[in-house]
């Protein structure tokens, strides 16, 4: 199972590599300031407003083709032309960075919202695009409301979203509940009954690639809005002085450290890394009963192994918590993509942008094409179009869960500052670890406040 | 064994036969030729370490304006707790890694510097480790101690199945193992070339003098290599400071901070929570340490480099 896995990594490695060709071959054309001269691949316009503007985007299949056709449609209505430059996933978060800070941006810049899009507004680098918003009613109405929280800071939004919403779901292995007489679990106490069944029948309860960290912070995210309700997390966003010390917060913390204390998580779940997929693949060998994760899996396991994601793959809610403050409607995760654009651009060159954002942004051809690789794309108009999906089950249980939302929460190692959000992860690791107890959890982040 | 190797004259004479000092003009024409080198180590080397210097003292984020900030970053990281548990991790490892690789790759070299032909055969076998990207060896390895779908798993060997990168202190052990792995064969190399420096003489008067072959590897072979071991553990300890692929595709650092090192401390300070001043502070920290164990490691074995190993040769 790993070995192919392996595998797709190397061919995304070289497809990196030769994305990274591509840029060396760009650069000449985008780095000047005015008319890109070199831009010999500029289609003629036939008159009218054209221009170049330049695109950096991510590696990997479906959305990088989705992406590719989406350029190349819009590049031929005569309104401007992108050039799109793709980079694989971690290589690109610090590139881009660097990009940034050097001034030497892309026009249309790829991200993910909330605390990296704050510190690219707080320096001035990127567009601010509410006035632009406001003219263009329909186009931002064309959006799941919910999805425009994470491009908006202090009340003003720098970001449009694009591609598709990404909730964390509880996934469970169907035919393991079965031979176990379970249903999937309602609530905590649920939960922790589970636990006993699984460990009892030799299955581990629980799958969790816990190297990667960010997995496990899902879990806090989830109880934290559970038992405290979204107000909890937003103190903490607020970077209010002892925000962590929430009862919530020492609550959610003791239970995750109980159901570690059950077993209730794979042995070895410390060094298991979600971007192997190996957490995945607990799950449909059938090792693990149980797998908290973002929306995406049931892609990347609908592609390495679709029998089992038709027949044995099933998704419930996150459980609830006796006397929980939150809504168990609200979700977490990631509400969606987002393109800014750097405000380094030449004002035609942001003209271009803003032109793609209109036009070639969520066509019709685009929200197919997203629907089919078996995602839900982050506009209204897809709703009623995924009936007719042959993933419909899921994407319309996904479309619902992220429109219906009272409080989609921004992932957290995405909505906070990189510092706090590394110290973040490196706490909820030493938790998990029983390294720390909840109240040295709580006091060590209270330390990141401010900062 | 007939072709002798040829010696130098005996006796103290060589020293003498140096050549007549250029002329000046000469000189400074060989002074161009060390231009391309010097310009190459102040473009890449002494300036960015400047630039390190200089970014200690900010607070910068890697996109807003640099913000001269004195001394906090310095401060921010030395009362960190996490950082000295770095640095004790670092020595920890430099100085087990030191103890598990030279007597290992001191008997390998040494065996392997023999003529025999399977032994030959063997050499290439062990230096197979050299051929690997650290980034590679360490995928494999991940797998390999996956303890769901590892070799243990495979093989059904309990015994295997430990949680080897899970647990903190294993995972630890695992590092070194997986390190000395990586790196045996280099040093491996080093000490069969330096063992077969030595002149067969030696051995001979040895053993007409009834030296059995334990004798012969204390009294002969380890104070032979005196110049191999200070290079092999100069690379080793210093080499040490700056691992970073190999552990962080292994264990990104934990699980917790069991083994977060300085160069890993650095590098998730600096492009993870993008702290450039806090991680500039880290790779000043790492320069000096490295400086100040070079020179130690140099004065340790002895000052004059110019002393003979071949008296009465």
């Amino acid at each position: 199972m790993t070995t192919s896995g392996t595998s797709r990594r190397t061919f995304l490695g070289l497809a990196a590599g030769s994305a990274l060709g591509a840029l060396g071959l760009s650069a000449c054309g985008t780095s000047g300031p005015a008319q890109p001269g070199g831009a010999a691949s500029a289609p003629a316009t036939g008159g009218g407003a054209a221009g170049t503007a330049s695109m950096w985007a991510l590696t990997g299949q479906p959305n990088q083709g989705i992406r590719e056709d989406s350029v190349e449609a819009f590049n031929k209505l005569g309104k401007g032309s992108i050039e799109v430059t793709f980079f694989q996933n971690d290589p690109y978060k610090a590139k881009i960075r660097t990009a940034v800070g050097a001034g030497e941006a892309p026009t249309i810049i790829f991200g993910w919202g909330g605390g990296i899009l704050k510190s690219y507004a707080d320096a001035g680098q990127v567009e601010d695009l509410t006035s632009w918003l406001n003219e263009n009613a329909a186009f931002k109405d064309k959006f799941i409301p919910a999805v425009w929280k994470a491009a908006t800071i202090d009340d003003k939004i720098y970001a449009v979203p694009i591609q598709n919403t990404q909730p964390i779901v509880l996934y469970y292995n169907k035919m393991l509940f079965e031979k176990a007489g379970a249903q999937p679990p309602a609530t905590w106490d649920d939960v922790m009954n589970l636990v006993n069944v699984f460990n009892g029948q030799g299955v581990a309860p629980f799958s969790l690639g816990g190297q990667s960290k960010w997995t496990s912070m899902m879990w806090l995210e989830y109880l934290f809005d559970r038992i405290g309700g979204p107000e909890v997390f937003d103190a903490i966003y607020a970077n209010k002085p002892d925000s962590w010390s929430n009862p919530a917060v020492i609550e959610s913390a003791t239970k995750v450290q109980e159901l570690v204390k059950a077993n209730g998580f794979i042995k070895g779940f410390s060094s298991i890394a979600a971007d192997t997929q190996a957490d995945q693949a607990l799950l449909y060998t059938g090792k693990a009963a149980m797998l908290l994760h973002g929306g995406w899996a049931y892609g990347n396991m609908k592609a390495t192994q679709p029998e089992f994601t038709s027949s044995g793959l099933g998704w419930a809610n996150f459980p609830t918590l006796p006397g929980g403050k939150g809504d168990p409607k609200n979700a977490v995760g990631n509400p969606a993509n987002y393109f800014s654009i750097s405000s380094k651009a030449t004002d035609e060159e942001k003209a271009v942008a803003k032109a793609y954002f209109t036009d070639g942004l969520f066509t019709d051809a685009e929200i197919d094409a997203f629907i089919n690789s078996g995602q839900v794309p982050v506009v209204k108009a897809a709703e009623t179009k995924l009936a007719s999906s042959p993933d419909a089950a899921f994407q319309q249980f996904v479309f619902n869960m992220t429109s219906q939302a009272p409080n989609f929460q921004q992932s957290w190692d995405q909505a906070l500052s990189p510092a706090q959000a590394e110290a973040l992860l490196n706490n909820i690791d030493q938790l998990f670890l029983l390294k720390i107890t909840p109240e040295q959890f709580a006091d060590a982040m209270n330390g990141t406040l401010g900062a | 064994m007939t072709a002798v190797a040829p010696l130098a004259p005996a006796g103290t004479g060589t020293e003498l036969q140096e050549p007549a000092p250029p002329a000046g003009g000469a000189k400074s024409r060989l002074g161009i030729l060390v231009l391309p080198a010097l310009l190459m180590f102040l473009a890449f080397a002494f300036i960015p370490l400047i630039g390190v210097l200089v970014l200690s003292f900010t607070d910068w984020d890697g996109i807003s304006a640099i913000q001269f900030t004195g001394l906090q970053s310095w401060v921010q990281v030395l009362t960190d707790p996490g950082t000295w548990h770095a640095l004790w991790l670092t020595f920890a490892l430099m100085i087990i890694t030191w103890l598990v690789q030279t007597p290992i790759s001191l008997l390998l070299g040494t065996f392997i510097a023999g003529q025999q032909h399977y032994r030959a055969f063997l050499a290439v076998l062990f230096f197979l480790p050299l051929l690997m990207s650290s980034a590679a060896i360490a995928i494999a390895f991940k797998s390999l101690l996956d303890p769901n779908f590892g070799l243990a798993a495979g093989l059904h060997l309990p015994l295997l199945a430990q949680d080897w990168l899970g647990n903190p202190t294993l995972a630890f052990v695992t590092v070194v193992f997986v390190i000395a792995w990586q790196f045996i064969p280099f040093h491996t190399l080093l000490y069969q070339g330096g063992v077969r420096q030595i002149p067969e003489q030696m051995y001979e008067a040895a053993q007409i003098d009834g030296a059995g072959r334990v004798r012969q590897f204390f009294s002969i072979t380890l104070p032979q290599l005196k110049y191999t071991i200070i290079t092999s553990s100069t690379l080793m300890l210093v080499g040490s400071l700056v691992y970073f692929d190999l552990i962080w595709v292994l264990t990104q650092g934990g699980p917790g901070n069991a083994t977060r090192i300085l160069a890993l401390d650095m590098y998730i300070r600096g492009f993870q929570a993008n702290q450039m001043g806090a991680a500039s502070v880290i790779g000043v920290i790492l320069v000096v340490v490295g400086l100040v164990l070079t020179l130690l490691i140099q004065r340790i074995g002895g000052r004059d480099l110019r002393a003979s190993q071949m008296e009465g040769m």
